[in-house]
């Protein structure tokens, strides 16, 4: 048990130790999310016709952006696992003795660290157009936590697909054609009540809209959880570990 | 076996006497029996046979396609045998792949240490996965580092480094956890004469200190005649011819090269047997020698 602690820890290291050479990334990282607050949530907020309760459209939908800017990030993860495989690194990482659980854990663990970043940005950000952020440290560290636990979803969701796949070219294609339905089918900046049955249907069954409802409640002041804290991290911890068992089966295979 | 055992022994002794077909002498350390891998209706490895005795340095030759690649991957785990079986030191690479996987360390045909990283840190992520422990990684990683003479470049980002230099990181860190097998899969393509001979040295220098068995793949006769004692020249997935770089000279006659050996068993394989992939590899690894 110990033994498979350490080497996630050490897949994760070498992730987080790649950045600290190369922090540019995470800057260019933030532009996007950037503009959907600044533009798309500024214009938006005029409308008043989007029923957000007690909340101003800005503090309804920062959650909704902060989760999306951890989505997208995370969704494109796999190209890298594809990378490596071509470059033969991931050749040497599968030659070791460490379990296969390991090594996607330890992947997993990287890009909720790496997604951390973009809440750093977002809530600097945030506060400049004066959104209302709980700034408590049980509430900062929750968001942490989500953050950390979505980009660990979506990003060992995105290397099961890479295994599939197994070619940039492909990968890219079904990554741009995955990301759009996830945002969209999700409360990210619009609220369940709002969508037609068949769409809430599938944000029910998106992780994203569980991630949105508890950032919702610990992020901004006032907002409150539908569904409950226990019950997203509940179904977000299910998602990931059934996805880093699939993860772990399919791992193997990006190399035949 | 002529190597000493000047430092750690290679971890876990070869389990004397599970490999089966020993037939009274020495078990051979890895050894493969009616090996056969399909992809769709190509057959990569065709009812393949091996030995490879324990402390030798054992070169795989064929063209390009002749199942070279395949068959490192099956051994090394990476690849399950459609059908047949293999053994490294006695232990099924289907079956007990964990174990097997302890005890080899594996250099794919790529360069393939991580760019982003500096080459300690390289090895600092490996010397962490085999689990080194604390006391030991710091020491043992500085002692790879000297031997393969990096020292200087150990807090250089490896995109840095050059071909030849990637290639000894890659040694250096292949040796953290002191295999008892090595697996090479084209250890020195791509590289300049002088850094593959420095590679040469430092594969035998490895095999003299820590007794490992090494099993590499080639097609070039030069690197087969310099370091290898056993070849097997590799045709269609089978082996078509086995012995000491000299003795299959000899049998060509006075005067032959491994270059006629070669020629004489894989016939016109070289225009037939390359596939794309290979093409695309060997180009790719160009691409990153600049």
């Amino acid at each position: 048990m110990f033994v498979f602690l350490r080497q996630t820890l050490a897949v994760a290291e070498a992730e987080i130790r790649k950045l600290r050479h190369d922090p540019m990334e995470l800057l260019t990282r933030a532009i996007q999310p950037l503009l959907w607050l600044v533009v798309f949530g500024r214009v938006f907020g005029r409308l008043r016709e989007i029923p957000t309760g007690e909340l101003s459209y800005l503090d309804f939908m920062a959650p909704g952006i902060l989760a999306q800017s951890v989505l997208f990030i995370a969704i494109f993860y796999g190209i890298s696992v594809i990378w490596e495989r071509d470059l033969g690194i991931l050749h040497k990482f599968l030659v070791s003795p460490a379990s296969r659980v390991a090594l996607v854990s330890g992947k997993a663990l990287s890009a909720g660290v790496r997604a951390m970043s973009q809440a750093v940005i977002i809530y600097a950000v945030a506060a400049l157009m004066k959104i209302h952020l709980r700034l408590s440290v049980g509430a900062v560290l929750g968001v942490l936590a989500s953050i950390a636990l979505g980009a660990a979803i979506f990003s060992t969701f995105s290397l099961a697909v890479a295994c599939l796949v197994k070619t940039r070219e492909r990968f890219m294609g079904i990554g741009q054609v995955l990301t759009m339905p996830l945002f969209f089918a999700s409360n990210a900046i619009y609220p369940l009540a709002m969508m037609p049955a068949w769409l809430r249907g599938l944000a029910a069954a998106n992780p994203l809209t569980y991630q949105v409802d508890a950032l919702r409640e610990l992020m901004i002041d006032g907002g409150r959880s539908l569904f409950g804290l226990p019950r997203d991290f509940a179904v977000e911890a299910i998602v990931l570990v059934a996805l880093i068992g699939l993860g772990a089966r399919l791992y193997p295979k990006i190399i035949t | 076996m002529e190597s000493v055992h000047e430092r750690a022994p290679p971890c876990g002794e070869p389990a004397a006497g599970r490999g089966s077909g020993a037939e009274g002498s020495a078990a051979p350390a890895v050894e493969a029996v009616r090996l056969v891998r399909r992809f769709g209706p190509l057959t990569a490895v065709d009812d393949l046979n091996l030995r490879v005795p324990t402390g030798s340095i054992f070169g795989l030759l064929g063209p390009n396609g002749a199942g070279k690649s395949t068959t490192i991957k099956m051994l090394t785990t990476l690849l399950a045998p459609t059908s047949g079986s293999a053994h490294v030191l006695g232990f099924d690479v289907a079956r007990q792949s964990i174990e097997v996987r302890r005890r080899i360390g594996y250099i794919p045909q790529l360069l393939s240490a991580d760019g982003s990283l500096t080459g300690y840190e390289n090895l600092l992520v490996f010397a962490k996965l085999y689990d080194i422990r604390r006391a030991e990684r710091a020491r043992r990683i500085r002692e790879a580092l000297d031997f393969m003479g990096l020292a200087d470049a150990a807090d250089t980002l490896v995109r840095r480094y050059s071909g030849g230099m990637i290639r000894r990181l890659e040694i250096a860190q292949s040796m953290l956890h002191r295999p008892a097998v090595l697996f090479l899969d084209e250890p020195t393509v791509g590289l300049d004469p002088v850094a593959r001979h420095t590679v040469w040295a430092h594969l035998r220098d490895l095999r003299r200190q820590f007794g490992a068995t090494i099993l590499m793949t080639t097609h070039d006769m030069e690197e087969a005649d310099h370091l290898c004692e056993v070849v097997a020249i590799m045709h269609r997935g089978r082996v078509v011819a086995l012995g000491s770089p000299a003795d299959l000279k000899v049998t060509l006659g006075v005067g032959a090269t491994l270059d006629d050996v070669f020629v004489h068993y894989t016939g016109a394989a070289f225009e037939e047997g390359a596939q794309y992939q290979d093409v695309a590899r060997g180009r790719r690894t160009a691409r990153r020698l600049g």
